[in-house]
């Protein structure tokens, strides 16, 4: 069974037409980078593929199911580029986690503690267990974007999909990201999908690489793309060697 | 006069009954809305009211039958601009508002002005509440709130952000549509009763008080309800005692209880 299947997808924006008939299969445990230039339509590529955004045509299948008739949105993680929140939102950091189990019960005014339970450990695994009290317009970016990558785990989701998720972190919290969710996708078997820029550095984690440029320039695994004659002559070899030398 | 002697009066009683079911009821929502950027659409809807006020004096039904359904479908289509247009919420009820506004004044004109005032259906005056009006305000409030409590998650996690909640199953637009239609009826029923001077600022001014101290949603919603209450009856005793009108004392109080909240966050005596 394969975790997600884009179909023919279309999709404009007020009659601009950003990508045609895109069409790949993600499997159950691959880990993938998703990478291409500012503009090339990723994101759009991945709201598009979640439902977010209206498709002009194709089709999204999770676990072999259409999305028109998938409800099992607790196996699926999301963090995007950047909210829409007001900086004033009067919320802790445990409350937003807690909004992701949203997905898979039907919470009560009052957390339960099993609830509880899976929230603290999603926090744990983010290291920000310490600030689990703290209003969330008192934090850092980088905060602020571990919070919403524990939300998005507190489901223990079966796909994850993030949109330039280290944008706001220390090369060193970055370091450490990238292992956590590295250890995710292996111990957990997580499906993992990573729209980053940082090729160089998630080559040492993901197994395959896509490279869009509103269409598919490239999807396979690494090392297919370092041994590419077509990919050496698209991005030249220097370029190829940066992403390729790290892996 | 102290508050007990102010309670020997019926009309007292019943101010003080409505005001506070109705300042705990829009301040409720008003946090929503707040953090919506959607703030004034009471004072949009209370445009779209005085319209449909006109309309229903024109086809000679009871105003109240027609305002009621034109200001739910108006804040639905206050709604679907925003879906549609991508346009900011100001901007949509911008559209509706001046909409309902020339209609009134068009029909007003064509009818050559009305026997009823057609702005006693925007200012009530909340020391003039019927019995009646009292057991309306009672029963929005309690049927509203628990409409609140029903959805609250799904109303908490679609006004942090529309996308996550969708990614997490939530039916956002079904949720966008309660949250309005609980709006709409809120602002044309309580209009009515306490004046659209005092539905928009209990809208507005206790949720951006509680804002400035609230760690969690529920301590916002806590907060405002209780700035919102303490409004109501500060207003009541000290209007009495000064001879000045109720609804702008109410509503000065609110904004004092802002300024004030507002100078201790920026003073950082607001903790985390």
């Amino acid at each position: 069974m394969s975790a997600i299947k884009v179909l023919d997808l279309s999709v404009k924006f007020e009659g601009f037409e950003i990508f045609r008939d895109i069409n790949f299969t993600v499997e159950e445990g691959d880990y993938i980078a998703l990478s291409g230039p500012n503009g090339s339509g990723k994101s759009t590529l991945v709201k598009a593929m979640l439902g977010l955004i209206e498709r002009e045509s194709g089709n999204i299948y999770f676990f072999d199911k259409p999305i028109k008739d998938f409800d099992e949105w607790y196996k699926i993680g999301y963090v995007p580029q950047k909210l829409s929140i007001s900086p004033l939102f009067p919320a802790s950091v445990e409350e937003v986690v807690s909004m992701g189990l949203l997905s898979k019960s039907k919470l009560s005014l009052r957390l339960k503690s099993y609830d509880k339970k899976k929230v603290l450990d999603a926090l744990e695994m983010m290291g920000i267990l310490d600030i689990r009290n703290k209003n969330i317009s008192k934090l850092s970016g980088g905060q602020f974007q571990r919070v919403i990558v524990s939300r998005a785990l507190v489901t223990e989701p079966e796909i994850l999909i993030l949109d330039e998720p280290t944008t706001a972190l220390d090369p060193e919290t970055r370091e450490k990201f990238f292992e956590i969710l590295s250890s995710i996708n292996k111990e957990r078997h997580v499906t993992i999908i990573l729209i980053t820029h940082d090729t160089g550095t998630v080559g040492k984690y993901a197994n395959k690489l896509m490279y869009f440029d509103r269409k598919i320039i490239f999807y396979g695994t690494f090392d297919d793309f370092c041994k590419s004659e077509s990919m050496s002559h698209y991005f030249g070899y220097g370029s190829q060697h940066i992403i390729c030398h790290r892996h | 006069m102290n508050f007990f002697e102010l309670l020997s009066f019926g009309f007292v009683q019943r101010a003080i009954v409505a005001g506070c079911f109705i300042a705990i009821l829009c301040s409720v929502l008003g946090n929503f809305l707040v953090l919506r950027k959607l703030s004034l659409i009471g004072d949009g809807l209370a445009h779209i009211t005085f319209g449909s006020v006109a309309v229903g004096l024109i086809l000679k039904v009871y105003p109240m039958y027609v305002a009621i359904p034109l200001t739910l479908i108006c804040g639905y289509g206050i709604l679907l601009i925003i879906d549609k247009t991508k346009l900011y919420g100001d901007a949509a009820i911008g559209i509706v508002s001046s909409a309902g506004v020339s209609l009134g004044i068009l029909i007003s004109s064509i009818a050559g002005g009305f026997n009823v005032d057609l702005f006693s259906y925007l200012f009530g005056n909340i020391l003039a509440v019927s019995y009646e009006e009292v057991l309306l305000s009672i029963l929005l409030s309690i049927t509203v709130i628990i409409i609140i409590i029903c959805f609250y998650h799904q109303l908490v996690s679609t006004t942090f952000d529309e996308d996550l909640a969708k990614v997490s199953g939530i039916k956002t637009k079904r949720i966008n549509v309660i949250l309005i239609l609980l709006i709409s009826l809120t602002v044309v029923l309580s209009m009515r009763i306490v004046g659209i001077m005092l539905v928009s600022s209990f809208l507005i001014l206790p949720s951006v008080s509680s804002l400035q101290f609230a760690r969690s949603f529920k301590e916002a919603l806590f907060l405002s309800c209780l700035f919102s209450l303490f409004s109501v009856i500060a207003g009541i005793i000290i209007s009495f005692n000064l001879n000045l009108p109720t609804g702008a004392v109410i509503v000065l109080i609110n904004l004092c209880i802002f300024l004030f909240s507002f100078l201790l966050r920026k003073l950082n005596f607001v903790g985390s």
